[in-house]
């Protein structure tokens, strides 16, 4: 180890110490280029530059209280379907690319096809969400925060109960930006779509049980 | 390739000719009928393409204890907000909390079992989709003025 490191230090002197401060700069401007590009691709006009998002689930969202309000506060695209934290962040931009995949081959480019898919792509983000604890909800929304006199008698209810169950944001808030897919609630024929134990997902008893311990401090 | 091409220019001149036919008929016409135009007009005289009024500061109420009922047989009225809830063909919004198997979670009022029947008479296990669209009979309460002035008492059983 040791003659190696001088053999490093070494090797800079006999490079000069100009190389190595060029080096460095290379290395500020390789990893500003790399975040600006990332970063390019974190915006609402580039998520809908294809017609995939754009004519099916942005004209869902639209309507919503996430893109129109009172105060036009927004969460745009990325603030809900790319995690904020570098790691998390590389990981979902490496699993895009198999949506760039789905792209060119026209997977979902009418609203029929996507439709067919609703319910399946619908799964993949309550699945991703739940893994977090609705990871990219809490950016925004801290329940440690919440004013429970100021909600509604339902909300203000139903928040306390369900986070003292241990449930988490998606286990209720399912379709608030996008339209859903079909979900059996028993009413006529029977649906092909979400059961109700997917759309309203019991409590795990393990899971109960360290959040029931938080109750009294909420 | 060729014949689509050929089809569309033959399609586009039809299109044309029909247009034509359109500006110099129409008048024509209107005139040998020598009838008033028809006035389109809103029900409350706002222009018929004009975009929804702006808000006029009424607002609907924060969630309450159910309202009173004022006729018998009268839809229950929905005492909270109901904005962005949608009853669309795969879901249910009021559903997910009114139904039977959601209603002991939530707290909500059940939905009556009158709309577990068919049209018939005939008694269902679930509820009818006849019965699927809630707000065409139930509806939420704003503090709006009324419009017209009225002197509807609320029936003798109801008060």
């Amino acid at each position: 180890m040791n003659t190696n490191k001088k053999g490093l230090i070494g090797r800079i002197r006999t490079l000069g110490w100009g190389f190595a401060a060029m080096l460095f700069i290379a290395g500020i401007l390789f990893w500003g280029a790399f975040n600006t590009a990332m970063e390019w691709t974190n915006r609402e006009e580039f998520c809908i530059s294809c017609h995939e998002m754009k004519d099916n689930v942005y004209q869902e969202y639209r309507n919503t209280i996430h893109a129109s309000n009172r105060s036009g506060v927004r969460a745009t695209c990325p603030d809900c379907h790319v995690p904020k934290a570098w790691g998390p962040k590389m990981i979902r931009k490496i699993q895009a690319s198999n949506e760039v995949l789905h792209k060119v081959l026209g997977t979902i480019d009418t609203p029929e096809k996507f439709n067919a898919k609703r319910l399946e792509l619908a799964k993949h983000e309550w699945d991703r969400m739940k893994k977090t604890d609705s990871r990219e909800c809490r950016n925004c929304h801290n329940y440690d925060g919440f004013d429970y006199a100021e909600q509604g008698r339902r909300s203000s209810k139903m928040h306390q109960t369900g986070l003292n169950e241990g449930k988490t944001c998606i286990d209720c808030h399912k379709g608030i930006a996008h339209q859903l897919p079909e979900v059996e609630q028993a009413i006529g024929a029977p649906k092909d779509g979400a059961t109700p134990e997917e759309f309203h997902p019991p409590v795990a008893p393990e899971q109960a049980k360290p959040e029931a311990e938080k109750a009294p401090r909420g | 390739m060729n014949k689509p091409t050929f089809n569309s220019a033959r399609l586009r001149a039809a299109a044309l000719a029909l247009c034509l036919a359109q500006t110099f008929l129409a008048p024509v016409a209107a005139v040998a009928a020598s009838e008033p135009p028809i006035k389109l007009m809103s029900l409350r005289g706002a222009e018929i393409n004009a975009s929804d009024p702006e808000g006029d500061g009424t607002r609907y109420g924060r969630d309450q204890a159910p309202l009173p009922r004022d006729f018998v047989q009268q839809p229950p009225l929905i005492p909270h907000t109901i904005k962005g809830y949608t009853v669309t063909k795969n879901f249910n919004k009021c559903l997910d909390c009114h139904a039977w198997a959601r209603a002991k979670e939530t707290g909500a009022t059940k939905i009556s079992v009158t709309h577990f029947k068919t049209r018939d008479g005939e008694e269902l296990s679930s509820v009818s989709p006849r019965r699927y669209f809630c707000n065409q009979c139930h509806v939420p309460q704003s503090d709006a003025k009324p419009l017209v002035g009225n002197t509807f008492k609320p029936g003798t059983g109801m008060r």
